[in-house]
């Protein structure tokens, strides 16, 4: 597999949210704002990046048969740092994703990837699918999240500051002032609302694209038809 | 008897005028007059609101059939958006803001009807998934309500005064803001006063003629009941599912009044407020979302009732037909999974009858 359709896999075609539909606990649970989605979003990848690495390394020694407690321990590990980290570091993002950072364990994402990629391949492609997919998961979270944020709470990026340090205040963004708020769209039956939509919407721009490019493809044949006359 | 004579002749035996737009018609026009003494209770504010609720249903089924590439017109005209938005209408409170009406018509249509495919695939009522959406998402507007003002009164809003409340421009004045019977009630019961105390005399005891505080559809029960008895009397709807969700009101309630009236509502307080009549006559019994044998709509209707009285009597709001209709909803493919009608030539178990047993049995 080359490295462009690492990087596509990874963002569109085989997104983790918008295709594969894995990893809905976090992608629901937390994506009130787009800060919260953002920061799971970067844990994530922080543990999918590691654990692709540390799995592909070990690949040949991990027979078949015990291979999944060996990942999950590996996955475990990896978590259980993120998880040390933020409490040190980032406390204040801490005391919001807490809970769900631990089960960063339990994303069957990570053990997917794990499984049916880095179980099989080179470390550095290993490593460019875990931050792809990553970063795809990031992407999907994000625009969950802002979208919920926006019309729950009129504002984006709440508390960006948080996340990235007070350099990134500029993000918080208030975009409709006086407003009410939705509360449903924070609430967790939005979640579900949201991605079913963002779903759509993903399959309406492939079904454009597709036909597009049939058309342009019809296009370039009839061309060639009669340039062979 | 000659076996012969059984025979049934080819299909199709005989042609019945009813069509999903006839039904849906004879469903509106038994509504009408419990909308107009609605409009009448409450002024210009509540005919704005049922307009736009209307229209925003419309518009929102209008859209996806367009965005499905569908031709929106025959569809629209078979009456069904036309009745959910009417329905959530009547569920509103009568002086609530424009906005409202709307975003509650284009979610009633569009996301709890068009996306699962339409009249005949959607899993719960989308009346009451856009009245319980709007009731989360904004528990201020849709709680405040006003004490009844009939339009002829010189206390009532004018046309100009109305639109200037349906738009939000005016705040709504205090002194006319109310509690239902059944938020006072409750109000009441958490601050202490037993309701021994806090319903005599004052203005929220039970009035038949529908003169209280209520959502616009709410007050006129016995308007309602009437409109649901003709769709019975014109076997549009089954007796199975209004007589048993009045029942699964009525009788704990009846349980519990008995037991300590001074914490527990009246029976009549119970039938006769917030979406009781409405929902046990016109939501329950959509044919879409309720199970298709009569055993079904029984436990169905009961358990809609039951849950009705539950929520009011010990839940967090305090009126509880939508949230328990569709609970209902998410059970009714259980209800009919369990209670099938019994196929033809076999018993309940579904062993094949005994051709002889049954011979002599006739």
């Amino acid at each position: 597999m080359n490295t462009r359709e690492i990087i596509k896999n990874g963002l569109w075609d085989q997104n983790i949210v918008f295709s594969q539909l894995l990893g809905m606990c976090p992608a629901m649970a937390v994506t009130t704002s787009g800060t919260n989605g953002l920061g799971m979003g970067l844990a994530t990848t922080v543990v999918l990046v590691g654990a692709n690495i540390l799995i592909s390394s070990i690949r040949d020694f991990v027979s078949p048969q015990v291979r999944i407690p060996v990942y999950i321990v590996v996955i475990a590990t990896l978590v259980t740092l993120v998880d040390m980290s933020l409490n040190a570091w980032m406390h204040d993002l801490y005391r919001v994703l807490g809970l769900f950072i631990a089960l960063i364990v339990v994303n069957c994402a990570v053990l997917g990837r794990a499984d049916s990629f880095a179980s099989r391949s080179t470390v550095l492609a290993s490593a460019l699918d875990g931050l792809c997919m990553g970063l795809g998961f990031t992407v999907a979270l994000t625009a969950i999240g802002l979208i919920r944020e926006l019309i729950g709470m009129g504002t984006l990026f709440n508390q960006a500051s948080l996340l990235l340090g007070p350099r990134f205040a500029f993000l918080e963004m208030k975009v409709f002032p006086d407003y009410g708020g939705v509360l449903m769209m924070v609430l967790p039956p939005a979640g579900f609302l949201v991605l079913g939509l963002l779903l759509a919407a993903k399959r309406l721009v492939e079904r454009r694209a597709a036909a597009s490019a049939r058309s342009g493809a019809a296009a370039l044949a009839v061309e060639n038809a009669t340039g062979c006359h | 008897m000659n076996l012969n004579q059984l025979q049934p002749p080819t299909a199709p035996h005989s042609l019945s005028a009813n069509s999903v737009s006839r039904i849906m018609l004879t469903v509106l026009a038994t509504l009408v007059p419990a909308t107009i003494f609605g409009f009448w209770l409450y002024g210009w504010p509540a005919l704005f609101l049922w307009i736009i609720t209307v229209l925003a249903a419309l518009l929102g089924e209008a859209a996806c059939l367009k965005l499905a590439g569908n031709k929106a017109l025959p569809t629209l005209s078979d009456g069904s958006a036309l009745v959910t938005g009417w329905l959530l209408a009547l569920s509103l409170p009568p002086w609530a803001p424009w906005w409202i009406g709307a975003v509650g018509g284009l979610f009633a249509t569009t996301l709890a009807k068009q996306v699962f495919g339409g009249l005949g695939y959607n899993l719960f009522n989308p009346a009451m998934v856009a009245r319980v959406f709007l009731l989360i998402s904004f528990p201020v507007q849709m709680t405040v309500w006003i004490a009844p003002m009939p339009i002829t009164s010189a206390a009532a809003p004018g046309f100009h005064d109305g639109l200037l409340i349906f738009l939000g421009n005016i705040p709504k004045p205090d002194a006319i803001a109310s509690a239902s019977l059944l938020g006072f009630a409750k109000t009441e019961l958490s601050r202490g006063t037993d309701l021994l105390h806090s319903l005599v005399g004052s203005a929220y005891g039970i009035s038949l003629t529908g003169a209280r505080a209520g959502s616009l559809g709410e007050t006129a029960s016995l308007l309602i009941a009437a409109g649901g008895l003709v769709l019975l009397a014109l076997r549009i709807i089954a007796w199975h599912i209004p007589v048993s969700m009045i029942a699964g009101i009525a009788i704990p309630a009846l349980v519990a009044n008995a037991i300590d009236p001074a914490r527990y509502l009246d029976v009549t307080s119970h039938l006769l407020s917030g979406g009781a009549m409405l929902g046990a006559f016109y939501i329950a019994t959509d044919y879409v979302t309720s199970p298709n044998t009569k055993a079904g709509q029984v436990v169905f209707g009961l358990a809609c009732g039951f849950l009705t009285y539950v929520i009011r009597t010990w839940g967090g709001y305090p009126e509880g037909v939508a949230f328990a209709v569709l609970v209902m909803n998410a059970c009714t493919p259980v209800i009919d999974r369990y209670l099938k009608p019994r196929i033809l030539g076999r018993n309940w178990r579904g062993a094949p009858l005994d051709p002889a047993v049954e011979r002599a049995k006739s």
